[in-house]
């Protein structure tokens, strides 16, 4: 009963130690609610895509996938060449999809690959992995592209003819998703109807009294994230599914009940890198700039700690956790340089917690997961010694 | 024969030895210099020495790679800001102490010419401690997450990283050369330690010979200093205490039967790897003239980790003759690259390769079966 009641407190300690730290940061930053609620809805559909796509390799019990950094570098590559091109709207983020796909299918097969020959270190060779690639793509784009690979937009290059500048603007596609849908709540008491039509664009609009101001929803964006939470439930059912659940929890039987294990392996992170690469595309798509050599560094860090503030583990994690996360995550974020100076006076303490928070946050999720693993294999074979002892 | 050198090597090895001696024999036609080349390598062989040493004592005990170097780090630079801070009181007290227990040698003119090692001597002290201290935490912690050490390391030394990032803000510092100007709190991200410790140990017994021809610099003190820590350790590894060690790392459950404690020495490992970064990193900045704040260790971890693996370790056996070579090695490469290659491509490769080659080794190692009878 008592073990019950830690395992649920355990469980759920992480969230709840965030709602708290937000429950008093928010007071402290002196925002409003509509800028919170604003923000929030915008960080939602800015990463929820890229969270998602660490659940399925967790499911197929290869702990979360830091490897998820070759996606998004394959959806930059994707993104400078559209650029390049100048093909902008939908157009171009379908475009980029598509040549960042095949990018992102050959890293995941190499990743797969990689990880299946390191098992039981699955998680820190993937996070090297990701240094390594690093390298590659630092390769490819500041020498390769514009020498061997044709980049000619002289926007896009370094003034020395080839390499790829540090910051590429995305004017071409920035917010074509965000606002494929116009949608608008707004807390003015103005004409009633559903839809209204402001200087020639279709809005849906919703009315809540009690807000000041109005919050752009991320409409189409939010659909393509639910479709994909769709995606995900029904993955889980399909015999792939299965396959990648029974693999989870235990390679030898899974092996011995005829499921291809290191297959099976290789396809998860294949799904995982090649929906990391489109995640990547709309979350620089809402950015509107794409930072050559840094965005997708901090893609990783920041989905893997995002989904473990939601209450994932490193063997564990839902749809709903990605949510959980990104707000308490995302809301920390906003809050914390405000609140951090508003206390101190000094906002570099607040990002300087962030930071903190962020890699605490994975090295505690960390430490529990190994903590609890060692406990329940030591209780295993406690168990197995005392029944010997018994007969 | 050959076969048997290649074997025992390993390719990736001979592969980077070979990329390095190309380097130094296409040096003269690029218009680098082969001495001042072999000087820089020399130095920054010598400056980080002492971090890929640190690697030693966990790996041997199975901790695997000390991807939680950052940790020790910190110690070290608690060890030298600190040193700096109390510069003026610690030789006041030396003084002191000299005069109460009547010790001759310890006077104003002793105090006054060996004003720079006793600040760096002091940094030492106070880095030891501090290290030894986390480092028990540390073991600690490793202890109870037996399989997934790695990982948790590299999360240990980032988070440490970034919760100093906060404490470098608000800890009491006072000393005008090293808080903000205008502010007058706060450390400044880096810190110059000229005219305290720069260059004590590098510039100790150094050979420079600079005639028309030649432009040879060797940092004897430093390699000295580099050479007793590496015989220490190495004559720690034949201590009961490292056997015990050594016997942990390559079977635990062995090591346990015949009566050795494996948490207790899988602690004592740990400390040790940590005090070892701390004076590493002292070691470094002496060398470097700079003391490196805030984000500044944060990747620390990863050129002394490839280093050691390039020196032929593996990720549970290393000895004294790998952290040699891979220093050398890898030093070298990131010596001759920016300099050759810039000047035969125009343009500065030199991070590029660094990442590929380091982290490169780094998979390898990771992937790599470990043989069983090892």
């Amino acid at each position: 009963m008592i073990r019950k009641l830690f395992d649920i407190i355990a469980g759920n300690a992480v969230p709840a130690v965030f709602i708290i730290i937000s429950a008093f940061a928010i007071p402290l930053s002196g925002y409003s609610a509509s800028y919170l609620i604003q923000e929030l809805l915008t960080r939602i559909g800015r990463n929820s895509f890229l969270i998602l796509s660490l659940l399925i390799p967790i499911m197929a019990g290869m702990g979360l996938n830091f490897g998820m950094v070759l996606g998004a570098m394959a959806g930059q590559i994707g993104l400078l060449f559209i650029c390049d091109w100048g093909i902008v709207g939908i157009p171009g983020m379908l475009l980029a999809c598509l040549i960042g796909t095949p990018i992102a299918i050959v890293l995941g097969i190499f990743c797969g690959a990689v990880m299946n020959r390191a098992k039981g270190r699955e998680m820190v060779t993937s996070y090297i992995l990701g240094f390594f690639i690093n390298g590659v793509y630092q390769m490819t784009v500041l020498y390769l592209m514009g020498w061997i690979i044709p980049i000619t937009n002289p926007a896009l290059l370094l003034s020395r003819g080839y390499g790829v500048r540090n910051a590429v603007s995305l004017l071409g596609i920035r917010g074509i998703l965000d606002n494929l849908i116009p949608a608008i709540i707004t807390g003015t008491q103005g004409a009633g109807q559903f839809f209204s039509v402001q200087g020639g664009n279709a809005f849906v609009m919703i009315q809540l009294p009690f807000l000041e101001g109005s919050i752009r929803i991320p409409l189409a964006t939010l659909i393509v994230i639910a479709l994909f939470c769709v995606f995900i439930v029904w993955f889980r059912k399909t015999k792939l599914g299965q396959d990648m659940r029974a693999i989870g929890q235990n390679q030898a039987v899974a092996d011995s009940a005829g499921i291809p294990v290191n297959r099976t392996r290789i396809i998860a992170i294949v799904i995982s890198t090649v929906l990391a690469c489109y995640g990547q595309i709309i979350y620089l798509q809402n950015m509107g700039t794409l930072n050559t050599y840094n965005s997708h560094d901090q893609a990783g860090m920041f989905s893997i700690a995002a989904l473990l503030i939601g209450g994932a583990s490193v063997s564990r994690a839902s749809i709903a956790n990605v949510f959980v996360g990104v707000i308490l995550f995302h809301l920390m974020f906003i809050v914390a340089p405000m609140a951090g100076k508003n206390l101190i006076g000094e906002a570099q303490i607040g990002e300087y917690f962030r930071v903190f928070v962020s890699y605490g946050i994975i090295a505690i999720a960390l430490v529990l997961h190994a903590w609890k693993r060692n406990r329940e294999r030591e209780a295993a074979r406690r168990s197995l010694r005392g029944n010997k002892g018994g007969e | 024969m050959i076969g048997r050198f290649i074997q025992n090597a390993g390719w990736p090895r001979i592969i980077i030895a070979l990329f390095l001696l190309g380097l130094f024999i296409a040096a003269p036609f690029v218009g680098v210099r082969v001495d001042t080349s072999l000087s820089n390598t020399l130095v920054r062989f010598g400056m980080n020495g002492v971090m890929v040493l640190a690697m030693i004592p966990m790996v041997q005990a199975g901790c695997g790679l000390n991807f939680g170097l950052p940790l020790g780090i910190i110690a070290g630079l608690l060890g030298a800001t600190l040193s700096i801070e109390w510069n003026v009181e610690i030789l006041a007290r030396l003084a002191e102490l000299g005069a109460q227990y009547k010790i001759s040698w310890l006077n104003e003119a002793f105090l006054t010419s060996w004003r720079e090692p006793i600040g760096f001597a002091s940094a030492v002290v106070i880095a030891v401690p501090i290290a030894a201290v986390l480092g028990w935490f540390y073991g600690k912690l490793l202890n109870r997450v037996k399989g997934d050490e790695m990982m948790i390391a590299t999360y240990v030394g980032f988070s440490s990283v970034s919760f100093m990032c906060i404490a470098w803000l608000l800890l009491p510092y006072k000393h005008p050369t090293m808080v903000w100007g205008y502010a007058g709190h706060g450390l400044r991200t880096t810190i110059s330690v000229e005219g305290y410790w720069l260059h004590v140990l590098s510039d100790a017994l150094a050979l420079d010979i600079n005639t028309e021809n030649i432009h040879l610099y060797i940092p004897t003190g430093m390699l000295i200093f580099f050479a007793v820590m590496a015989f220490l350790v190495w004559v720690f590894m034949r201590t009961k205490t490292g056997t015990a060690m050594t016997a942990v790392g390559s079977n635990p459950d062995f090591a346990r039967a015949s009566g050795v404690n494996v948490d207790r020495m899988r602690t004592i490992s740990v400390m040790l790897s940590t005090v070892l970064g701390a004076i590493g990193i002292i070691v470094y900045e002496q060398s470097f003239g700079f003391i490196q704040l805030y984000m500044g260790p944060f990747y620390m971890a990863l050129p002394a980790v490839a280093s050691i693996l390039l020196g032929g370790a593996s990720v549970n056996k290393a000895g004294i003759l790998n952290v040699i070579v891979g220093t050398f090695l890898f030093q070298g490469i990131l010596t001759m690259t920016p300099s050759v290659i810039n000047s035969y491509l125009q343009t500065d490769m030199s991070e590029v390769i660094r990442l590929i080659v380091s982290n490169g080794m780094i998979l390898y190692a990771l992937t790599r079966k470990v043989r069983a009878g090892r």
